[in-house]
């Protein structure tokens, strides 16, 4: 190796079509809370991310927006700094968009304001399954007859901790759920409830 | 179509350059290479034998720079005017990655440049590509400069010589 921070892979063979594809995934998916779609398939992505959380920063993330990266990800950071040429969050409570691993403490991150409830943080959140795991119930808009999630690793904390989140509407923040290839989204309109 | 690149921040020239040695020399290759023409590198690379080969990281793709500089070089910045600049940022199966930026859309000189910047970290290929692809370029481009020179040189008006003539 010839430098101590190479990068070793690429991003987006195509990075203009790639990155119009996920947007619209993403907004598919902020749009239909709970339903699972594909995200990133085909993408190498940088230990320890997958290839939908990689496909997720490459589309969202770039030099104008403040990103928080878990310690655990540290390992893909060069790889982040490259490609998205984000700039690191100085604290995660400033970040608009954070990268984790495990689910942060929601009520600590930027809730957004009253008058810019848009500028709050996104959390990119990379669980272990989607469609497998624990049953989560969820009402809201978007969802007629409600709908039902399945994620693997979210701690017992969560239906209480976005309990809270969903109640400061129409501030709050927005859960992105990604898993090996695919994403669902958990805007903070909806309400959860583990069956 | 060249995919726009979302824009590249330009280091103000006010910043302090990096130092040492190598810092320098390869500053000064990536110079040479952004100045040389794609089949102007492929020729010159075409004979050397068994390269590495290498894959593509990021690119190449064409967007605008911010050009920015200052009156009578101590003066503030200002923007000068954007213009055109193709990158591209390879990576040899042997791990090292070498980036170039280039003026201008020409796709194939950015990743050629950008090979060439990466296999001139190999210890092994440096001095035959130092030799058979950097200086011969190096050498062409001071000829042009000279040549240039020269005609804007004979061209240059006396003002001194003028005043002395009334």
């Amino acid at each position: 190796m010839s430098t101590a921070s190479a990068v070793d892979l690429p991003g987006f063979a195509a990075p203009v079509d790639a990155a119009q594809r996920c947007f619209r995934a993403v907004l598919d998916a902020m749009a239909h809370p709970g339903r699972i779609r594909g995200m990133g398939g085909g993408l190498v992505a940088p230990y320890p991310l997958s290839p939908a959380t990689a496909a997720v920063l490459l589309t969202l993330v770039d030099g104008d927006t403040q990103l928080w990266i878990d310690p655990g990800a540290a390992a893909a950071r060069d790889w982040i700094a490259f490609h998205c040429g984000a700039t690191s969050a100085n604290s995660i409570e400033s970040a608009s968009f954070v990268l984790a691993l495990s689910l942060p403490d929601l009520a600590s991150l930027d809730l957004g304001s009253h008058e810019r409830p848009e500028a709050s943080a996104t959390v990119i959140l990379q669980v272990p399954t989607l469609g497998a795991g624990r049953h989560y119930r969820l009402v809201g808009p978007g969802l007629r007859q409600g709908g039902e999630v399945a994620v693997g690793g979210l701690p017992d904390r969560f239906t209480r901790d976005w309990a809270e989140n969903h109640s400061l509407y129409p501030r709050g923040v927005d859960l992105l759920l990604c898993a090996g290839e695919v994403l669902a989204a958990l805007p903070r309109s909806v309400a959860i409830e583990a069956l | 179509m060249p995919q726009v690149a979302s824009s590249v921040c330009v280091p103000d020239p006010g910043e302090t350059p990096p130092s040492g040695a190598l810092e320098a020399e390869r500053r000064a290759w990536m110079a040479v290479l952004a100045r040389a023409a794609g089949e102007a590198i492929a020729a010159r690379l075409a004979d050397l034998p068994d390269l590495p080969s290498w894959h593509v990281l990021r690119g190449p793709e064409s967007g605008l720079v911010m050009v920015r500089g200052r009156a009578g070089g101590g003066g503030l910045a200002f923007n000068l005017g954007e213009m055109t600049v193709t990158r591209c940022s390879v990576r040899l199966t042997s791990g090292q990655v070498g980036h170039a930026y280039v003026a201008g859309r020409d796709l194939r000189q950015a990743e050629l440049a950008a090979a060439v910047d990466a296999l001139l970290q190999v210890a092994a290929l440096k001095p035959a590509l130092a030799r058979s692809v950097v200086a011969p370029l190096a050498a062409e481009q001071a000829v042009r400069r000279a040549d240039e020179a020269g005609k804007a040189a004979a061209t240059r008006v006396q003002f001194f010589a003028l005043r002395t003539m009334r």
